[in-house]
């Protein structure tokens, strides 16, 4: 009966993935050929996404004392992270060739981290989602410093200062909520506030604290204005395949530890979530538009989108506002504002993902990340842009790319629930966002190339760029299937 | 129907801009015959369509040649296409545009494998806006544009190109965002994509408190900058100016009818009563944007500025005869997007010809051509006289329907007056066209002009077919309103006149 708990095959992917980064770890001491830790690593994770696949569709289930779900929203997570971390390390082989030592650590640590993230998403239990959220987090304070010259250890060092800082400000918060309800257990204190009565909630204004210092805590992960002041710095600084995971998995985790919390714990009184949706839509129209216009004048290409994953969170936090308002609604048998959201996060993270390894590989060779050092890149490697130009539109939003879909459906979700002024400010921030994506395009097709050489990429990172944009326009023009897969993990909202 | 005649007229162009962009080794020769073969069949296609199209009474407001498909069963939206009176004529004009920009565009050897990848693109995408039944895949299509004319005035356009290109985007893609956030409300209001039904079901469609003036609004700043309507104008010119010619020609053509076809389509057929309350409003502004755009049209100095600037006042007839809401003034709407598609096609073609000849657009510097160039000097003049409404030339009867259909409409008290200073627009037309004319080729020739040549043989293969169409319709409009009215009973059907 013991062992049975303990060990349970539900806990396969993220064990096999643990597994895996011990193997790299050791791995990396007796073999000379470093690509093999990459290969392992893909190994891992393609077991791992293996097990994963296979619970796909079951009912949902609790493991380790409840401390855990096991349901298609964590699944559909767990894939999500697998696939970046995959391409991620597809990307990274070229980058981390160049460093002296301790390669098989920068894979185990991007190992470990994609392990944070899934817990991340799985946990139901505050203290359990904390210590996910560590793993995550020390992982990639690590992944931020590797390149250990100054702007990396900078930027490592504020990473850390401030996400340090905004794990106290969650944990505060999370005390606050254990003292007024007495539980940590998602569940339980759902049922802890809906057994207060309304006065009896307003009287404790330590909960609604409670609650405000979580999201802001959880702000902080997913990079949402006025909790983005590291973003910048850190992109700019850290590795670039680093900054791309940062800038896909770690912002997706945070969605989806936000939407586990809120609609588990803070879903019900309604008026509740009324009042955090409130919360989010404002976050959310602020995010995009403070994100859009600073991001008009960054001349770097990984702080410009550092900026636009700011206004891409704000995005993200319009399906945030557009689901919480499920619960009151009438339409709660209609669920495209959570898969919207979801579908969102898939088709974010491939596009970000694409961008950022056609900006490996071509600031591999420029040693640059200057924007107006792109200039004719369309000449000097054709692919890459056309690539990175396939990206751009899509992050723009722009048909027939996965970012116009993802638009759409998340949109419809905010109009459905009333919030069409919030809706009017993202279509125009796209508008905004318009003008510096294309700027990028314009200075690689229309600038003169610096140097006639050619920009050569490897085999796995011309890989992982394929699989990228592949996916970007599957999900731009035949979005179905995914979508169906989306609508699926978020059925968890609505039962 | 088994054979997918709308998928293969749409996607063909489309097909070719692949095999041009990604089949290594094309001589820029094989391009253009590539290009040429991949417009030629959607053309002879959809003019075959047009022949077989059925002109039965009861087949009034019913579409035609319908393909659906499930295509995202999450959201409900379909691959659904089909084409009524309204939407074929503009079908053809863009495939005619198509393949005539082709020839246009012989001439162009700066990087010809993207330029004719780009155009083809750009034909398919508004092929694609022109046949959609589905709301999403028109928004698609309708987005799909920005970028090929993105790339196409920013790369192969003169003067101010990236300036004018990105003024372009940015403007578009606010339309563009307005009328997402409208489709967006329309989706959610009445639970459907389908363009038919929502017409169909009519406002009784609309479930929710959400004001249906708010929804045809959003829809209608996205139309009324692709028109465009005075004052969400000004892209147009910089635009138009700086695009190379055949972009000119597509832009003038046929991109702009995507905005008035737009009004029709969605904002008067779906929502006729909110339409019959504001018409006051939009009439007045297309009043304004015929006079206030013919009248900056005579201060143009830049041949092709010149012709940009009278696009918005005759964009400004189709509003005017969009929102009297009668059978002939729509009826006449319809005839002046494609007349006008024709006119302004060919005077933009025989502008760049000019330029392209002479090396000159600025009509200060200009004249005398007439000596060197004695078939352009003709069709130019034809095309000019088209655009100031001649008769036996379609810009006659495209107009005269639009002000008598507008005269006659009633649907806001003292139209009468709004009509008579649209009519006032032709007089000024008359001016500026004139003017252009003898300022380009008439006064004593010039020196520098001495050996500017004339039209070459491949040039006036596409003049001959321009002025055929335009005197086609000229005599004989029945050709074109036969069928026009077919999809245009069946809105006024609804407006109850």
């Amino acid at each position: 009966m013991f062992s049975e708990t303990v060990f349970t095959p539900l806990f396969l992917p993220e064990l096999t993935l643990l597994v895996s980064a011990v193997v790299v770890i050791l791995l990396d001491l007796f073999v000379k050929r470093k690509w093999w830790l990459a290969a392992v690593s893909i190994a891992g994770i393609v077991v791992s996404a293996g097990f994963a696949i296979a619970m796909w569709g079951g009912d949902s289930q609790s493991i380790f004392f409840g401390m855990m779900a096991v349901d298609n929203f964590a699944i559909f997570f767990k894939l999500l992270f697998l696939v970046i971390a995959a391409l991620v390390i597809l990307a990274s082989t070229d980058y981390v060739a160049k460093f002296a030592r301790f390669q098989g650590e920068y894979y185990a640590l991007v190992l470990l981290s994609a392990l944070g993230m899934m817990l991340m998403a799985a946990t139901t239990e505050l203290i359990s989602i904390y210590i996910a959220l560590e793993l995550t987090s020390i992982s990639l304070y690590i992944l931020v410093g590797f390149l250990k010259d100054p702007k990396s250890t900078e930027a490592s060092l504020k990473y850390l200062l401030l996400g340090a800082v905004a794990s106290a400000i969650l944990l505060f918060g999370m005390a606050l909520v254990f003292g007024f309800t007495g539980q940590t257990q998602l569940g339980e204190i759902a049922a802890a506030i809906q057994s207060l009565s309304l006065s009896g909630v307003v009287s404790s204004p330590g909960l609604m604290l409670g609650i405000v210092l979580m999201i802001a805590g959880f702000g902080f992960k997913i990079a949402a204005v006025p909790f983005h002041m590291w973003v910048p710095d850190v992109y700019e600084g850290a590795p670039t395949p680093v900054t791309a995971y940062l800038s896909v998995a770690s912002k997706a985790a945070g969605f989806a530890v936000i939407l586990r919390v809120f609609y588990s714990a803070f879903g019900i009184p309604s008026w509740l979530s009324l009042d955090w949706m409130l919360i989010f839509a404002i976050l959310a129209a602020v995010g995009m538009t403070v994100g859009n216009i600073i991001a008009l004048t960054q001349t770097n290409i990984k702080r410009m989108l550092g900026y636009s994953s700011i206004a891409q969170a704000g995005y993200l936090m319009v399906g945030l506002a557009a689901v919480s308002f499920l619960w009151e609604s009438s339409y709660r048998g209609t669920v495209t504002g959570q898969g919207g959201l979801l579908f969102f996060l898939a088709s974010y993270a491939l596009t970000n993902l694409g961008a950022f390894t056609a900006i490996i590989a071509i600031s591999n060779k420029l040693d640059s990340d200057l924007i107006a050092d792109y200039s004719g890149m369309g000449k000097r490697a054709p692919l890459l842009a056309l690539a990175l130009t396939l990206c751009l539109i899509s992050l723009i939003g722009m048909p027939p790319a996965a970012g116009f879909m993802a638009k759409f459906y998340i949109f419809s979700g905010a109009v459905q629930q009333g919030l069409l002024w919030l809706v009017i400010i993202a279509v125009i921030n796209s508008v905004i966002s318009a003008y510096y994506y294309l700027r990028v395009v314009k200075v690689m097709w229309l600038g003169k190339p610096a140097s006639a050489t050619r920009v050569p990429s490897s085999i796995a990172l011309r890989v992982a760029l394929a699989i990228s944009c592949l996916g970007v326009l599957v999900l731009g023009i035949i979005p179905g299937f995914v979508m169906k897969l989306a609508e699926m993990a978020a059925q968890m909202f609505v039962s | 129907m088994d054979f997918n005649y709308l998928t293969w007229i749409i996607f063909l162009p489309a097909l070719g801009a692949l095999i041009i962009a990604f089949l290594p080794r094309l001589s820029p020769r094989g391009v253009r015959w590539l290009a040429a073969v991949f417009t030629f069949i959607p053309l002879a296609l959809s003019i075959y369509l047009f022949t077989i199209f059925d002109r039965s009474a009861e087949m009034a407001g019913v579409m035609q040649f319908e393909e659906s498909l499930s295509w995202i069963p999450a959201i409900g939206a379909n691959y659904h296409l089909g084409v009524d009176g309204l939407s074929l004529p503009l079908m053809i004009l863009m495939a005619f545009l198509g393949f005539l920009v082709v020839l246009i565009s012989w001439k162009i050897d700066l990087r010809p494998r993207e330029y004719f990848a780009w155009l083809l693109l750009l034909e398919t995408s508004i092929l694609g806006v022109f046949c959609s039944l589905d709301l999403l895949l028109f928004f698609l299509f309708w987005e799909i544009e920005v970028i090929p004319m993105y790339f196409l005035i920013s790369i192969w356009g003169t003067g101010r190109k990236e300036y004018s290109a990105i003024k372009y985007v940015i403007y578009t893609l606010f339309g563009s965002a307005m009328m997402l956030a409208g489709i967006l409300s329309l989706y959610f209001t009445t639970g459907s994509l389908n363009m038919v039904e929502i017409a169909q079901g009519g406002l009784g469609m609309i479930q929710t408190a959400m004001p249906a003036a708010a929804i045809f609004f959003l829809l209608l700043t996205g139309f009324a900058v692709k028109l465009p309507v005075f004052p969400l104008h000004s892209w147009l010119p910089d635009a138009h100016t700086d695009a190379p010619t055949a972009v000119s020609v597509v832009l003038a053509g046929a991109l702009l009818k995507m905005g008035g076809y737009g009004m029709i389509r969605l904002c008067v057929s779906i929502f006729p009563g909110v339409a019959h309350d504001y018409a006051l409003p939009l009439i007045i502004l297309a009043v304004i944007s015929i006079l206030y755009g013919a009248a900056v049209t005579l201060r143009q100095t830049d041949l092709k500025r010149l012709i940009a600037y009278s696009s918005i006042s005759h964009m400004g007839y189709v509003l005017l005869g969009v929102f009297a809401l009668g059978q002939l003034s729509l009826t006449g709407a319809a005839l002046q997007m494609f007349s006008h598609g024709v006119i302004t096609g060919l005077l933009f073609a025989m502008a760049g010809l000019v330029m392209h000849n002479a090396g000159e657009r600025d009509l200060r510097k200009l004249g005398g051509l007439a000596r060197q160039m004695p078939i352009i000097v003709v069709v130019f003049s034809v095309a000019g006289v088209a655009s100031l409404g001649l008769p036996t030339t379609s810009g006659f009867i495209a107009e005269f329907l639009v002000f008598v259909g507008s005269f006659s409409s009633g649907v806001v008290p003292g139209i009468q007056v709004a009509t008579i200073l649209g009519v006032l627009g032709i007089v000024i037309t008359a001016g500026y066209i004139l003017w252009m004319l003898q300022r380009v080729f008439y006064g004593p020739p010039l020196k520098q002009f001495d050996k500017v040549k004339d039209a070459s043989v491949l040039d006036r293969v596409y003049m001959f077919a321009f002025i055929a169409v335009i005197m086609l319709v000229g005599i004989y409009p029945a050709i074109l309103t036969d069928v026009i009215k077919m999809g245009i009973s069946p809105i006024v059907g609804l407006l109850g006149g």
